[in-house]
């Protein structure tokens, strides 16, 4: 099976010199739930543009589902789905017509345009508003509709920029259950996100991009196993005495019930649970202080600097 | 794309194109019936009268297949400059350009929306032109054709200014300092063989004299220039903006990064 994404030596310089890309290698899986972060600026945005055809390369190939964007990219398109960052359809249109033309231009008659837009609706919740025009919708329902706009041709790559920005969290949830679905369902996902809890919880594969270079590309998995230190927030069921010191472990008292532990790689938390047991502390909770790949992205970004 | 899959990509830049149109009739339609009835009454009826004839016909039969052309080709240039750049403006040209419709049916769809307006537009304007004089066509098939190629041929021209347009304003540019002006030196209200012959020499460049002409030797079986010539310019001209409009697309010039 080819891959869904092959990316080698991709270079873009625009017109005024800046080198968005220089050189990037990226394999993408077929099958794959697959995240793209990286700061702004570091060329996630360019990336999309040249797999889409929006802007145009200085050097590398990209193959789309082993199609070659320079042999074939009219196939190569088909293949592809692709939710921008910034709302790209006409405000004055309503919701099933900017879908009805989305198929019209992948070859898809309307009595099968038809079919999927009730299908998407639904999925996406946007059913009671598919007469309405888009200028009318929320932030949220434009996201929506993007996305079901993307799905209109049944692409078997698809391309999410930010695509949780300004939606709430409940439809934020539906909206992962959705994309987990469509992912299950064989649809390969490439998500570029801010919210790096987002991408935690639903890639298996991340790469990480920085002034044009892919800087890592590994599991989430073997990502986070490479985090050395790790903050937690313990929450205690009474006021923590005065002097509280457990060999090994740094901590730090937060406030009178509340304390923050640093935890390195191999230390056993068991072990400072009970010696805080020893000591009269009983803790209710525990959490991560920040999210881990968060910890991992700033960290991996600090060194590529 | 398979064959089919273009007829059907097409056909949805043509749904969506005279849909856009027809939306707003009262901006598209209507101000060419209202504008084009004042010219009659004023440039026909009022001061015709005074002129006496010309080329062989009355001022009023005369200036008629002009202002007809003149409507046909304002109204096939503007709804594709405003339609394209419009896309343009809120990146819905986007759309377009991420899916594998070939060029030359997103071409052949912004033209067609500007074809078919220019030609509702110009039996909007017969049609007013029959309450002030008697029109009887002398060639159908002139009409017909020089109708359709002078539509194709500023559709281009309009799709090609938007293009260029960074905003709105350039997309006025054209039609106030470049259409305006050659549409009124071409013919439209006078016959050439009124000019020195050095203006009606310069007037040779002017593809709206051809145009102008062309269509009145439809109508009226007379003309400034051979029609047969006037038709080879058209159809050069026609040429030129189609390759050209081709090129803008295939390279993504203003339209990919």
């Amino acid at each position: 099976m080819p891959h869904a994404l092959e990316i080698r030596g991709l270079e873009k310089v625009y017109a005024n010199g800046l080198q968005a890309l220089k050189g990037i290698d990226l394999t993408v899986e077929s099958g794959d739930f697959f995240a793209l972060l990286g700061p702004n600026g570091a060329g996630k945005s360019t990336t999309i543009g040249v797999i889409c055809s929006l802007v145009n390369k200085t050097a590398g190939t990209v193959r789309v589902d082993g199609v070659d964007i320079d042999e074939d990219f009219p196939r190569a398109k088909r293949h592809l789905g692709v939710v921008p960052q910034e709302f790209n359809f006409n405000v004055f249109e309503s919701v099933e017509d900017i879908l009805i033309h989305q198929a019209g231009y992948y070859g898809i008659p309307l009595s099968t345009a038809r079919q999927r837009i009730d299908i998407y609706l639904a999925k996406l919740g946007l059913t009671d508003k598919k007469r309405t025009r888009a200028r009318m919708l929320s932030g949220g329902m434009k996201r929506r509709l993007m996305i079901a706009r993307a799905l209109m041709h049944e692409p078997r790559v698809l391309i999410l920029d930010e695509p949780t920005a300004g939606v709430d969290i409940e439809m934020r949830r539906s909206m992962y259950d959705f994309l987990r679905e469509i992912n299950a369902a064989g649809t390969t996902i490439i998500l570029t996100t801010h919210y790096l809890e987002e991408a935690e919880s639903l890639c298996k594969n991340i790469a990480i991009i920085n002034h044009g270079k892919i800087i890592t590309n590994t599991s989430i998995k073997n990502l986070l196993r490479e985090l050395h230190r790790e903050t937690f927030i313990l929450d205690a069921r009474e006021c923590l005495p005065a002097k509280l010191e457990v060999a090994g472990f740094q901590l730090q008292r937060v406030d009178d019930f509340c304390l923050e532990a640093q935890i390195e790689q191999g230390q056993d938390l068991a072990q400072l649970m009970s010696h805080l047991h020893e000591q009269g502390v009983t803790i209710l909770s525990m959490r991560n202080r920040e999210n881990r790949l968060e910890q991992m992205f700033v960290s991996l970004l600090e060194q590529a600097s | 794309m398979s064959p089919y899959e273009q007829y059907v990509a097409l056909l949805t830049l043509m749904r969506k194109e005279i849909r856009r149109y027809t939306r707003i009739w009262t901006q598209t339609l209507l101000p060419s019936a209202i504008t084009m009835s004042l010219y009659f009454l004023i440039f026909g009826s009022l001061i015709g009268s005074r002129i006496g004839d010309m080329g062989g016909v009355s001022y009023m039969e005369f200036v008629v297949p002009g202002l007809i052309m003149m409507a046909i080709v304002t109204n096939s240039y503007a709804n594709v400059v405003s339609s394209f750049f419009g896309s343009k403006f809120n990146n819905s040209i986007e759309e377009l350009l991420v899916s594998p419709t070939p060029n030359h049916i997103i071409l052949l769809g912004f033209v067609s929306g500007g074809v078919s307006r220019g030609m509702l537009v110009a039996v909007i304007v017969t049609t007013v032109a029959s309450l002030f004089v008697d029109l009887n066509i002398h060639s159908y098939w002139v009409v017909v054709s020089v109708v359709a190629l002078t539509s194709i041929l500023f559709s281009l021209c309009g799709l090609i200014n938007a293009v260029f347009a960074n905003t709105f304003d350039d997309i006025n540019i054209v039609p106030a300092f470049v259409l305006t002006p050659l549409t009124y030196l071409g013919g439209v209200f006078y016959s050439l063989e009124l000019l020195p012959d050095f203006w009606a020499t310069v007037s040779q460049a002017n593809p709206l004299v051809y145009v102008v002409n062309a269509f009145r030797f439809g109508v009226l079986g007379v003309s400034d220039v051979s029609v047969g010539f006037a038709f080879g310019m058209i159809g050069v001209f026609t040429m030129l903006a189609y390759l050209y409009a081709a090129h803008l697309l295939r390279t993504g010039r203003r339209l990919r990064t």
